[in-house]
């Protein structure tokens, strides 16, 4: 039962990253493409945990947990420079 | 009992699976960009909260090793996500709706976005100038 619903999760957040790649490409303005970067980090943070119970080990929290520091820091860097046309003033 | 933690880790990827798909549907349906911020923003941190929770019961069932460290993703994603839609918001109102469009605040001044220009006095300005030139 736990391989169905893996199966789900996993093809439900592939299908959102599509949906974000597409945001990224076409996108209205571009605060809505730092949007779809963003969430396409926290999309790869579940995709990793998820293949993580897949192969039953604990080896890819460590790359979840840099995906969440990286991606927020990006996110904030690109607004920032948005906001101020530079990052560390 | 390992049904009933089948059960409850199968409702919760099924759960964390949903929600993480209607967020990144929400970016591309929704109109105009600040409902576009509303929908990842929350749906997904909610939908790999989920996951991650379904993740650390999994571990301390199936392979007898309880550890709470997928806690420490879950807090750091709803510790952070405010922080950047807020920022992202603040981008966006600097891009889309120049001062005369906002309302007025209230009391003096100007809303914190466009004040960042006002703020900069002359002779900031002008050391900057001269930094750029020499």
């Amino acid at each position: 039962m736990i391989t169905y619903a893996l199966i789900f999760a996993i093809s439900c957040f592939s299908v959102a990253l599509l949906f974000n790649l597409y945001r990224v490409v076409h996108a209205p303005g571009v605060t809505d493409r730092v949007l779809a970067l963003d969430t396409m980090a926290i999309n790869a943070i579940g995709l990793l945990v998820l293949f993580g119970i897949w192969e039953g080990t604990a080896i890819f929290f460590e790359a979840s947990i840099l995906y969440a520091m990286t991606g927020f820091v990006a996110t904030v860097a690109y607004a920032k420079f948005l906001l101020r046309g530079d990052i560390i003033e | 009992m390992e049904l009933f933690w089948e059960i409850l880790i199968s409702a919760l990827l099924v759960i964390g699976g949903f929600f993480g798909l209607v967020g990144s549907f929400g970016l591309v349906k929704l109109p105009d960009p600040m409902t576009r911020l509303h929908a990842p923003t929350k749906a997904a941190t909610l939908g790999v909260g989920a996951v991650l929770i379904a993740s650390m019961i999994w571990f301390g069932v199936f392979k007898d090793d309880l550890t709470l460290h997928e806690l420490m993703i879950t807090i750091f994603l709803f510790l952070t996500a405010p922080i950047s839609a807020h920022f992202i918001a603040k981008a966006n109102i600097f891009k889309d709706w120049p001062s005369d469009k906002l309302p007025r605040p209230h009391g003096e001044g100007e809303w914190a976005v466009h004040q960042a220009d006002a703020d900069t006095s002359a002779e900031e300005l002008e050391e900057a100038e001269e930094a750029r030139k020499g």
